[in-house]
């Protein structure tokens, strides 16, 4: 879901960027606050993830693919505000050093593939927490809505920039139409691979889940295998 | 008493990233290179309904990685695979280097109420 450049005009690429600069800063000011252990280099192993597993394009229906894009991901893992520094990372060296995404666009960009999953997709998450079983189970399945979720949420913040700033004459509710229903599709996958790999994840060291910090370790995995002094 | 040590929770933690970022290599390195070559969902959509050609070329098109391809190297399968390490050392890199100088700032590193 690169947007590149020239799809959104120059006023509202910008209006994305100093929204996005807003949520890096944000951000930035909240890396104090992340109590997870060794947080630089968790939040450099989320990025590295993230960046490696949006290379994986997987067919999806009719001559079309779809990548991860892992924001929900990394923001179950490391929590909202390293998530999105994380996302950002990825996003910036992807327009930067491979071409990836428009350079203008790289405030909407942020904004529909850090700020919409890590913080909004986060947000769901832990209201979906609150309803659901306090469990494994109840962490996975949150886990798998928000992936699905963000997906089709950052293809309707994609329609909505469109519709302020499109530069070609398509009608919106066409442009919609077709981006949900695509991307509805995509979301599954996200939501596969998402919730896979947090489960790995709580399977090994559910102490490095964030998302599930609030649960003790025998709920989230009764006997750790790795835990050879027990 | 043994003479092993149970690893402590530092050097377990050091394992989990040793391994993650092994996976991250392997998936960029080699599984990048059966990945799909259709479309994108956005470029599939802007396709379909007449504005892909709002696009204009990339300003940086022309640099020794544009495209997930390291220049240089013939074989598209293994341009691809060194791309995408180059891009996940980098990634690991800036994103936590950027935490890590941000967590030594005074500022930063007071935890806020």
């Amino acid at each position: 879901m690169h947007v590149p450049d020239g799809f959104i005009d120059a006023q509202t690429s910008f209006a994305a960027g100093v929204v996005a600069a807003g949520g890096i800063g944000v951000s930035l000011r909240r890396v104090g606050q992340a109590t997870l252990e060794s947080r630089a280099a968790m939040t450099g192993l989320v990025a590295a993830f993230v960046f490696a597993a949006q290379m994986l394009n997987f067919p999806v229906v009719s001559g079309t693919s779809g990548h991860l894009i892992g924001g929900v991901l990394a923001a179950v893992l490391v929590g909202p505000w390293l998530a999105t520094l994380a996302m950002s990372t990825v996003l910036g060296v992807q327009a930067l050093v491979f071409a990836d995404g428009g350079i203008s666009a790289l405030g909407i960009n942020i904004v529909n593939m850090a700020l919409v999953p890590c913080l909004g997709g986060y947000a769901l998450f832990v209201l979906l927490r609150a309803v659901l079983p306090r469990s494994r189970t109840g962490v996975l399945a949150a886990t798998a809505v928000t992936a699905w979720a963000s997906v089709v949420a950052a293809s309707i913040a994609f329609t909505l920039e469109y519709a302020i700033g499109g530069t070609g004459s398509v009608p919106i509710g066409q442009v919609f139409g077709a981006m949900v229903g695509v991307h509805g599709i995509i979301g599954v996958g996200e939501a596969v691979i998402t919730t896979l790999t947090v489960g790995a994840v709580l399977a090994t060291r559910p102490d490095l889940v964030v998302g599930a910090a609030d649960l003790p370790a025998e709920v989230l995995h009764p006997h750790d295998p790795m835990d050879v002094s027990a | 008493m043994s003479a092993v040590s149970p690893p402590s929770r530092r050097q377990r933690t050091g394992a989990f990233l040793a391994v993650g970022l092994l996976v991250a290599v392997g998936l960029a390195f080699f599984v990048s290179q059966v990945a799909s070559s259709y479309p994108d969902g956005l470029e599939k959509v802007a396709g379909q309904e007449g504005f892909l050609d709002t696009a204009d070329d990339h300003a940086l098109a022309d640099s020794p990685f544009a495209d997930y391809a390291a220049e240089g190297i013939d074989d598209e399968g293994l341009a691809t695979g060194v791309a995408g390490g180059v891009g996940v050392a980098l990634t690991f890199l800036v994103a936590g280097g950027l935490v890590w100088v941000v967590s030594k700032l005074p500022k930063a590193a007071r935890a806020r109420p």
